[in-house]
């Protein structure tokens, strides 16, 4: 039975989840702003300045009409982190598909959630398995809604390398890329999960879009440059930025492995974290 | 490539076949968005609304109220295989993003054009339309074929009725670039093949 605490829970946390939903489909994070507008003004390409004119035009209307960016409102992809004394409990991961069900209704977004193979859409962005649902331990109370949309997801693939083949990394990436084409909504997000296991390194790829991307390593730039030197440019058009940015983030591996994943994120790169506010 | 804005309202007649790819449009008039699903409906049940001169729209908007509240692209390339009797019976204009196969740059030849739109931007998009109605409204939001009114809409023309197509050009490009730096990493004597 649930007791008036965990009623309390469930209605924050339902509550979070919309509003960082909200958040997360109608602006964007200032490290991402950052550099989509740094990009666009170092852009010389005519076709592909028009894009970037559009794109920060776009980002201004999605704010003063209090409207969703993209009409992708993405699959909806959570982390919780939960603080000691809140009992991780199948309460909380209903109360994240509760705020998703809201969110659909209310902000509102697009029904995207389907059965796989019979295609039924369930209406409401909620299904077998759906929200994904990533818990981890920590100090306070957090949601992240990270919406992706299914023009990036698709293009997004994995490889299990020979583990001498480090050097095969950087060129798994690029051809990612080229196999995208303008196909995931460049100039794009790349987060790069390297090592764990099959699943591990997808996962740290998808986290890894999710660290600040307006400051890169120089493994990442390096990548980042090769990416760039593809000129697939916006929207596949042609121009100087395909990569705004690439994340990495590894794990340890099995001394035989070296499974290596890349998470394809446009340019509208929506995320968003809302502290869970607690009654005492 | 010019640097005016060439202005188009539908139903689209001869003149789209004196663009070039690059040009830079803005599109006004009736367009019909159509995905995946409502390409198939077609098929078997015919088009709802007249194919004549007409523009499609690659498009699963968000809509509310009646409103179209945001509607960018879609990806236009899930649509390869599925657009040749669009063209076959009149329609002038293809609209999305990322561009199209081999097979729609031929069947656009001397018929229409590929429109592109900035994918992503569908709050930009709504302010420039006006919803009038809706097809196959049974296929859901995403999927239906809902009959919008553009006026303005900035586009740029990604493959031409000539054969000229600037998502390709673009892709020629970057393999050339892979393939030169792919070499130069790749170690020598390495035994290992995929």
């Amino acid at each position: 039975m649930r007791t008036t605490d965990d009623t309390a829970i469930y209605a924050s946390l339902a509550d979070a989840t919309f509003q960082a939903y909200r958040d997360s489909v109608t602006h964007l994070p200032a490290d991402v702003l950052v550099v989509i507008r740094k990009a666009a003004a170092a852009e010389t390409k005519p076709v592909a300045r028009n894009e970037f004119a559009n794109i920060l035009k776009n980002i201004e209307e999605a704010e003063r009409l209090h409207v969703p960016l993209c009409q992708d409102t993405g699959i909806p992809v959570t982390y919780l982190t939960i603080p000691p004394d809140v009992p991780l409990t199948r309460d909380l991961y209903d109360a994240v598909a509760g705020g998703i069900r809201r969110a659909t209704r209310e902000i509102p977004l697009r029904p995207n959630v389907v059965d796989p193979l019979s295609r039924h859409n369930t209406g409401d962005n909620t299904g077998k398995g759906m929200p994904a649902i990533h818990v981890k331990p920590g100090d306070s109370f957090t949601v992240t809604v990270f919406p992706k949309g299914a023009g990036a997801e698709n293009s997004s693939r994995i490889t299990m390398l020979l583990p001498t083949h480090q050097y095969g990394i950087e060129g798994f990436v690029v051809d990612t890329m080229l196999h995208a084409e303008g196909k995931p909504c460049p100039p794009v997000f790349l987060g790069i999960g390297i090592g764990s296991t099959f699943d591990g390194a997808a996962a740290l790829a998808k986290e890894a879009l999710l660290l600040p991307v307006d400051r890169m390593d120089d493994y990442e730039q390096e990548i980042c440059n090769s990416v760039n030197k593809l000129g697939i440019g916006p929207m596949g058009l042609g121009g100087d930025t395909t990569a705004l940015a690439v994340k990495v983030k590894t794990a340890a591996c099995h001394t035989a492995s070296l499974p290596v994943a890349v998470n394809v994120q446009c340019w509208a790169h929506r995320h968003a974290t809302v502290e869970v506010k607690r009654v005492r | 490539m010019s640097g005016d804005v060439v202005q188009l309202h539908t139903p689209l007649v001869e003149e789209v076949l004196s663009l070039r790819a690059g040009d830079r449009v803005e599109l006004s008039g009736i367009v019909y968005t159509a995905r995946d699903e409502a390409h198939l409906r077609m098929q078997k049940d015919g088009i709802p609304f007249d194919p004549k001169g007409a523009a499609i729209y690659h498009c699963g908007p968000v809509v509310q109220d009646n409103r179209i509240i945001a509607a960018g692209p879609t990806t236009s390339a899930r649509m390869n295989e599925l657009s040749g009797f669009l063209l076959d019976r009149g329609v002038r204009a293809l609209i999305g993003k990322g561009g199209m196969g081999a097979l729609v740059r031929e069947q656009l030849k001397n018929r229409g054009v590929y429109l592109a739109f900035t994918g992503g931007c569908a709050a930009l998009a709504s302010t420039h339309m006006t919803l009038k109605g809706v097809f196959f409204p049974d296929l859901g939001m995403a999927e239906a074929i809902w009959m919008i009114e553009l006026d303005h809409l900035p586009l740029v023309v990604g493959i031409d009725s000539h054969g000229n197509d600037l998502f390709e050009a673009v892709m020629r490009h970057a393999r050339q670039e892979f393939e030169q730096n792919k070499k130069k990493c790749e170690p020598m004597g390495n035994g290992y093949k995929e």
